[in-house]
C-alpha cells in the first residue's frame, strides 16, 4: 500500500491529497518541458559550428512583451495551485461530526495512545473501519512528528501543547505511523501502526477490552507479544550487536552491575522494577533515558514480559 | 595590463609576495577572496565525507556499520558544516571577496581591515565549531527545542560558533553594500553595472538583515541551556515553536543568500559563451532584489505541520509561491540569452548550463512544498532532502563550479585542463542525479528523512542513491585534482582567455595587488557580446 | 601594509561617505538584534499579561530612571566632542569624550548594583519569563555599552594623539553614531521594562 503517488490512498481525503500532487506534476511536467526542452535545443541547435563565426549574434537585449507575459503567466498558475493546495488542505484539517476521539502522546522513543475509555495501548491504534477519527497529539518530552503516509497526513506532537489530526479510514488495513521530527537515538524507530478493523472486529475487540483479553494465551507467549508492541525493541536487542540499553536475552538471573558501583541479581522484581521505574537501578554504562511503562502497560502485562524474559536465552 | 605582468608568469601579481605574514595580515581582498576559498572548499570536502558515509549507512534498512546515534551526528555535521561552513561563504566571501572590486574598477572593497577581521572572525568560528565536536550533536542542523536544549551535548560551544560565523557574514556583507555604492568605476551607473554585483548586492542586503536574527536565536538557545531562561521550554511557560519562527526567519531568507550569488555567476557565465548580449538585464537586476525582499516573507513555509493555525498557514503558502516568479524569469532569460547565440561548451558553461538544467527541477518540485496539502504529505520526508540538494547543490554548487572554472585563469594565472574538467563534469552531472532524483521517490512513498534506519520497501532506490553518491564524489575528486593540478603545472593564462566584457577581464591574470594600472572609465554595460567589437 | 595600501582612499569625502554608510548598516543589523528581543517581549507579554505587569514592580525605577538620564546626558557629551573637533578643538573633544566613557561606566555600575539587588532578592534570568527577558535585554545591551566604552575608549586614545582636526574625524562622527544608537535603545528599554504594566 502507498508504493507510488496516487496509489494506496487509504481514504477520500488521502485521494483530493494525490489529485492536487497530480495536478502539479502535469503543470510541473509542462514548463519542464518546455523549459528543459528550450535549453537543450537553443544548447544544440546554436553551438559555434566555426570557429570564426562568433560575432555574428542579433543584439537582442529584451522584449517587453515576452517579459511581461513570462511574469503573468507563472503568477497565474501559482496562484492555481495555491487554491487547489489550500481547498484541499482546509478538508484536511476540519474533522467531520462524530470523530471518535484517541489521545496520542509522543515521547521518546515510542507513541502512547489512550482512548476514551481509558484503555490504553503502546505503538498501535485500532479504529473502526468507515468511522472518522480524530487524534489529539501532545508530546511529553520533545516534539515528534506523527504521520500517517497511507492517509497523506501529518502533525507535530508538541510538548505543553495539544494538535489534533483527523482521518476517516475506509478500507481495513494496517497502516504505518512514523516520527517525523528528529527526536534522538531512537527517531528512526519511532514505528507503529493504525490499525484499521471491520466494524464487526472491531466491536468484539472493544468489548473483549482488545487483544489482551485473551484468556488462554500463555503468559511468556504474551509477554513476547506486548515486548514486540510496545517498542522494547527500538532500545533493545534479544542478542547480538546492542541497541541503546542492555540486550535482554539471558538477562534474567544475571549480575547486573549498577551505576554508583553496587550490583543487583537479575531476578523478577529487578525485571519489573526495571520496567515501571527504570531510574531506580541503572545498569552501569548505559544512559538513563528509558521511560517509565507504569501507566502504559497494566500489571498482567508487565508480568507477561518478566515470564517471557525468563525464557530468553 | 603592465607588460611585465604578462611576461612575468603565474606567481607575479598579487600572489608574488611570499610569507605566512603577508597572507595573515593581508588586506588584499584577491588573497582574502582566495583564503575564504580554499576553506570553504575543505569543508566541502570535509562535509561530503559525511554524506558519503550516511550514504554508506543507507545501503542497509537496520544499523550496520555504526550506531544510530552516530549516524544521526554524521547527518547533523554533514548538514551544519555545510551550510555554516561552506554553502554560504563561498561564494560571496570567496568569489565576492575577489571579484567584486574587479568587477567595479575599484582597487579593493571600502573596509579592508574589516574584510581581514571578518576572516578571522570565520576562522574563530570554524575553530569553536570543531571544538564542540568533543561532544557531537546530533540535533540536526536545524537545533529544534526542546531537543536541542536538552540533549547531552556542546550545543553551547557551537552555539558560540555560529554566533561568530553569523558575524564574520554580516561584516562581508556590510562590507559589500557600502563598495557597491561607493566605489564603482567613473561611468559605472548603477545600470551598467555586472550581474555579478546586482546578485551580490541583493545577498549582502538579506546577509545584513537576516543573520543578526540568527545570531540572538543560537544566543537564546544557549540562554536556555545555560542561564536557565525558558523561552522554548514548554515547562516554563516558553513556546518550543517560537524557536522555529525564529530560526527559519533567518534560515529562509538564507537560502537566497546560497543562490543569488550562484545566479550572478550564471549571469556572467551565458552570454560570454554565446556571444550574446545578456537578455532582459534589467528583469534580472530586479528580480535579484524582488527574490530577497520576498524571501522574507515566508519563512513559516517550513513550518506548516508544526500546529500553526490555518489562517497562518494560507498566508504563507500564497506569499511562498510568489518568490517562483521572478525566479523563474531569471532562468527564461537565462533561455532566451541562448537563442541564436554563437555556444561552445568550456567547462564554465557546461557548469552553467547544468545550473539551469538542475536547478529548474529543483524549482519545479517546490510548488509540491509550498502548497498545503501536499506538503503535509512531503514535509520532514525525503522530498525535501532531495529538493533542496537539486536547489542548493544542483543550483549553487554547480554555479560554483561554473565561477570556479571561469575565474581560474584570473585567479590563478594558469589554464584547466579542459579534457579531465570536461570528464570530472560527467562524473557529476550522472553521479548528481543518480544521487538525488530517486529521493524524490522515496520521499513520495512517505520515506521520512533523518532516519538511520528506514522499512525495507525503500531498500532499491537507497541502494542506487548511494552508487550515485559514490560516481558523485570520484567527479568531485577528479575535479579538485584537476584544481590542483592546474595550479601546479597549467598552461599560462593570457589576461582574457574568454574574450569577456566585464572589467576583471582588463586586469592581468593574475591581477597586480593594485588591480588596475589606471581606474578604467566605462562607457557601456559590459554585454556587448556578438558585435564586431566583441 | 596599512598605509599605502591601494585601497586607503585617496578621496577623503569618498571614505567620510563609505564610514557613513557603514556605519548606518551596521546599525540597521543591530536594530535586527535588538529588534528579535523586542518581539520576544511582545510575544511572552501578550502571554502572560498578569506576571509581567507583577514583575515589572520589581524593578528599581529610580535606578532605572538614573541609568536614563545618565546616558541621555552622554549621549550630550558624545555630540558636543563631535562638534567640538568640527570646530577643530581637539582638546575639547578628548574632555567631552572622557566625559562620556565616565557616564558610561556610572551607567555599568548603577546596573551592577540593580543586578547584585535582584540576586539577593533571589531573582534571576531562571526565576521567570520576565526576568528572564530582562536579564537578556538589559544584559546584550550593557555588552554593547562596554563595546561602546572600548570604541570610545580608543577614539579618545587617537584624539590625544592629535589624531584629528577639523578636516578628519570620521571616527569621532562614527563612533558618536554608534553610541547615539546605544542609547536609543535604552530609550526604548526603560519604559517597557520598568515602566509599562
Amino acid at each position: 500500500m502507498g508504493s507510488l503517488p496516487n496509489f494506496g490512498a487509504a481514504s477520500a481525503e488521502a485521494g483530493k491529497v494525490d489529485a492536487v500532487f497530480l495536478l502539479i506534476t502535469l503543470i510541473g511536467g509542462f514548463f519542464f518541458l518546455l523549459t528543459q526542452g528550450l535549453l537543450i535545443w537553443f544548447a544544440v541547435r546554436y553551438r559555434r559550428r566555426s570557429p570564426e563565426r562568433d560575432n555574428e549574434t542579433p543584439q537582442i537585449t529584451g522584449n517587453h512583451f515576452l517579459e511581461f507575459l513570462w511574469i503573468l503567466i507563472p503568477s497565474i498558475v501559482v496562484v492555481v495551485i495555491f487554491y487547489y493546495g489550500w481547498r484541499v488542505y482546509t478538508d484536511l484539517r476540519t474533522p467531520r461530526a462524530g470523530a471518535t476521539e484517541v489521545y496520542v502522546t509522543g515521547k521518546q522513543w515510542m507513541w502512547d495512545v489512550r482512548y476514551p475509555d481509558g484503555r490504553t495501548a503502546i505503538n498501535e491504534i485500532r479504529v473502526p473501519q468507515g468511522k472518522p477519527v480524530k487524534f489529539i497529539l501532545t508530546a511529553s518530552d520533545v516534539i515528534h512528528g506523527f504521520y500517517l503516509p497511507s492517509f497523506r497526513v501529518k502533525m507535530d506532537a508538541i510538548p505543553g501543547r495539544l494538535t489534533t489530526l483527523w482521518v476517516q479510514p475506509d478500507r481495513p488495513g494496517r497502516y504505518q505511523i512514523h516520527c517525523t521530527v528528529y527526536c534522538g537515538d531512537g527517531h528512526s524507530n519511532m514505528n507503529a501502526q493504525l490499525i484499521v478493523m471491520d466494524p464487526r472486529e472491531y466491536a468484539e475487540w472493544a468489548k473483549g477490552g482488545g487483544e489482551k483479553g485473551r484468556e488462554d494465551e500463555p503468559l511468556p507467549k504474551r509477554g513476547e507479544r506486548v515486548v514486540g508492541n510496545a517498542g522494547c525493541l527500538n532500545c533493545h536487542a534479544i542478542s547480538g550487536k546492542e541497541k541503546i540499553g542492555p540486550n535482554l536475552g539471558g538477562v534474567f538471573g544475571s549480575k547486573v552491575p549498577l551505576e554508583g558501583g553496587k550490583t543487583a541479581v537479575a531476578d523478577e522484581e529487578y525485571l519489573r522494577e526495571s520496567i515501571v521505574d527504570p531510574g531506580a537501578k541503572v545498569v552501569k554504562g548505559y544512559p538513563n533515558v528509558m521511560p517509565t511503562y507504569k501507566t502504559s502497560l497494566p500489571p498482567e502485562d508487565v508480568r507477561a514480559v518478566v515470564e517471557y524474559l525468563k525464557e530468553l536465552k | 595590463m603592465s607588460a611585465e605582468a604578462a611576461a612575468a608568469g603565474a606567481g607575479s601579481g598579487y600572489l608574488a609576495e611570499r610569507g605566512w605574514r603577508s597572507w595573515a595580515y593581508t588586506l588584499d581582498h584577491k588573497r582574502i577572496g582566495a583564503m575564504y576559498l580554499y576553506t570553504t572548499i575543505v569543508f566541502f570536502l570535509l562535509g561530503g565525507v559525511f554524506a558519503l558515509l550516511l550514504r554508506l549507512e543507507l545501503l542497509t534498512p537496520q544499523a550496520r556499520y555504526f550506531s544510530n546515534h552516530t549516524y544521526n551526528v554524521f547527518f547533523t555535521l554533514h548538514g551544519a558544516m555545510m551550510i555554516f561552513l561552506f554553502i554560504i561563504p563561498a561564494i560571496p566571501s570567496g568569489l565576492g571577496n575577489f571579484f567584486i572590486p574587479l568587477h567595479l574598477g575599484a582597487r579593493d572593497v571600502a573596509f579592508p581591515r574589516l574584510n581581514l577581521a571578518s576572516f578571522w572572525i570565520f576562522v574563530a568560528g570554524f575553530l569553536v565549531i570543531i571544538g564542540s565536536l568533543v561532544a557531537p550533536m546530533d540535533t540536526g542542523w536545524t537545533f529544534y527545542t526542546p531537543y536541542s536544549a536538552r540533549t547531552q551535548a556542546a550545543v553551547t560551544t557551537l552555539s558560540l560558533g555560529v554566533f561568530l560565523i553569523g558575524m564574520s557574514s554580516i561584516l562581508t556583507g556590510l562590507n559589500f553594500i557600502v563598495t557597491i555604492h561607493k566605489m564603482r568605476a567613473p561611468g559605472m551607473s548603477w545600470n551598467r553595472m555586472p550581474l555579478f554585483l546586482w546578485a551580490m548586492y541583493a545577498t549582502s542586503i538579506i546577509q545584513v538583515v537576516a543573520t543578526p536574527v540568527v545570531g540572538v536565536t543560537f544566543l537564546l538557545l544557549a540562554a536556555e541551556r545555560v542561564l536557565g531562561v525558558g523561552f522554548f521550554d514548554p515547562s516554563k511557560g516558553g513556546d518550543p515553536v517560537l524557536f522555529q519562527h525564529f530560526f527559519w526567519f533567518y534560515s529562509h531568507p538564507v537560502v537566497y543568500v546560497m543562490i543569488l550569488p550562484a545566479m550572478g555567476i550564471i549571469s556572467e557565465v551565458i552570454p560570454v559563451f554565446s556571444r550574446k548580449p545578456i537578455f532582459g538585464y534589467k528583469a534580472i537586476a530586479w528580480s535579484s532584489l524582488a527574490i530577497a525582499f520576498l524571501g522574507f516573507l515566508v519563512w513559516a513555509h517550513h513550518m506548516f505541520t508544526s500546529g500553526m493555525s490555518p489562517l497562518a498557514n494560507a498566508i504563507f503558502s500564497f506569499l511562498t509561491f510568489f518568490v517562483a516568479v521572478p525566479t523563474a524569469v531569471k532562468v527564461f532569460n537565462w533561455i532566451a540569452t541562448l537563442y541564436k547565440g554563437s555556444i561552445t561548451f568550456e567547462s564554465p558553461m557546461l557548469y552553467a548550463l547544468t545550473f539551469i538544467f538542475l536547478f529548474i527541477i529543483g524549482g519545479l518540485t517546490g510548488p509540491f512544498l509550498g502548497a498545503l496539502a501536499t506538503d503535509v504529505q512531503l514535509h520532514d520526508t525525503y522530498f525535501v532532502v532531495a529538493h533542496f540538494h537539486y536547489t542548493m547543490m544542483g543550483g549553487t554548487v554547480m554555479g560554483f563550479f561554473a565561477g570556479l572554472h571561469y575565474w581560474f585563469p584570473k585567479m590563478t594565472g594558469k589554464m584547466l585542463n579542459e579534457r579531465v574538467a570536461r570528464l570530472a563534469w560527467a562524473l557529476i552531472f550522472v553521479g548528481f542525479n543518480v544521487t538525488f532524483f530517486t529521493m524524490f521517490i522515496v520521499g513520495t512513498r512517505g520515506m521520512p528523512r533523518r532516519y538511520a534506519e528506514y522499512l525495507p520497501k525503500f531498500h532499491t532506490e537507497n541502494v542506487i542513491s548511494t552508487v550515485g553518491s559514490a560516481i558523485l564524489a570520484i567527479g568531485i575528486l577528479v575535479m579538485v585534482w584537476n584544481f590542483v593540478q592546474g595550479l601546479r603545472k597549467g598552461t599560462k593564462a593570457e589576461a582574457n582567455p574568454w574574450r569577456a566584457l566585464t572589467l576583471e577581464w582588463q586586469a592581468a591574470s593574475p591581477p597586480d595587488t593594485e588591480n588596475f594600472h589606471e581606474i578604467p572609465h566605462v562607457t557601456d554595460w559590459p554585454y556587448g557580446y556578438g558585435t564586431k567589437k566583441a | 601594509m596599512s598605509s599605502g595600501h591601494p585601497a586607503e582612499h585617496h578621496d577623503p569625502e569618498v571614505a567620510f561617505e563609505s564610514a557613513k554608510l557603514g556605519v548606518w548598516t551596521f546599525l540597521a543589523t543591530e536594530v535586527l538584534l535588538f529588534g528579535a528581543l523586542f518581539t520576544m517581549y511582545t510575544v511572552f507579554r501578550a502571554k502572560f499579561p498578569d506576571l509581567f505587569h507583577a514583575e515589572h514592580e520589581k524593578l528599581n525605577r529610580v535606578l532605572g530612571a538614573v541609568n536614563t538620564v545618565v546616558l541621555i546626558t552622554s549621549s550630550l557629551t558624545v555630540a558636543l566632542g563631535i562638534d567640538a573637533i568640527r570646530k577643530g578643538k581637539a582638546k575639547l573633544l578628548t574632555r567631552y569624550f572622557g566625559a562620556t566613557i565616565l557616564l558610561a561606566g556610572v551607567f555599568l555600575g548603577v546596573k551592577c548594583v540593580e543586578y547584585a539587588e535582584k540576586f539577593r532578592h533571589g531573582l534571576f534570568p531562571r526565576t521567570n519569563v520576565f526576568f528572564s527577558l530582562y536579564y537578556m535585554m538589559t544584559g546584550l545591551h550593557g555588552i554593547h555599552v562596554l563595546l561602546g566604552m572600548a570604541v570610545l575608549g580608543y577614539v579618545l586614545v587617537l584624539a590625544r594623539r592629535g589624531r584629528f582636526s577639523e578636516s578628519y574625524y570620521t571616527p569621532v562622527e562614527m563612533s558618536g553614531l554608534y553610541w547615539h544608537f546605544v542609547d536609543l535603545v535604552w530609550i526604548y528599554l526603560f519604559p517597557l521594562l520598568y515602566l509599562a504594566g
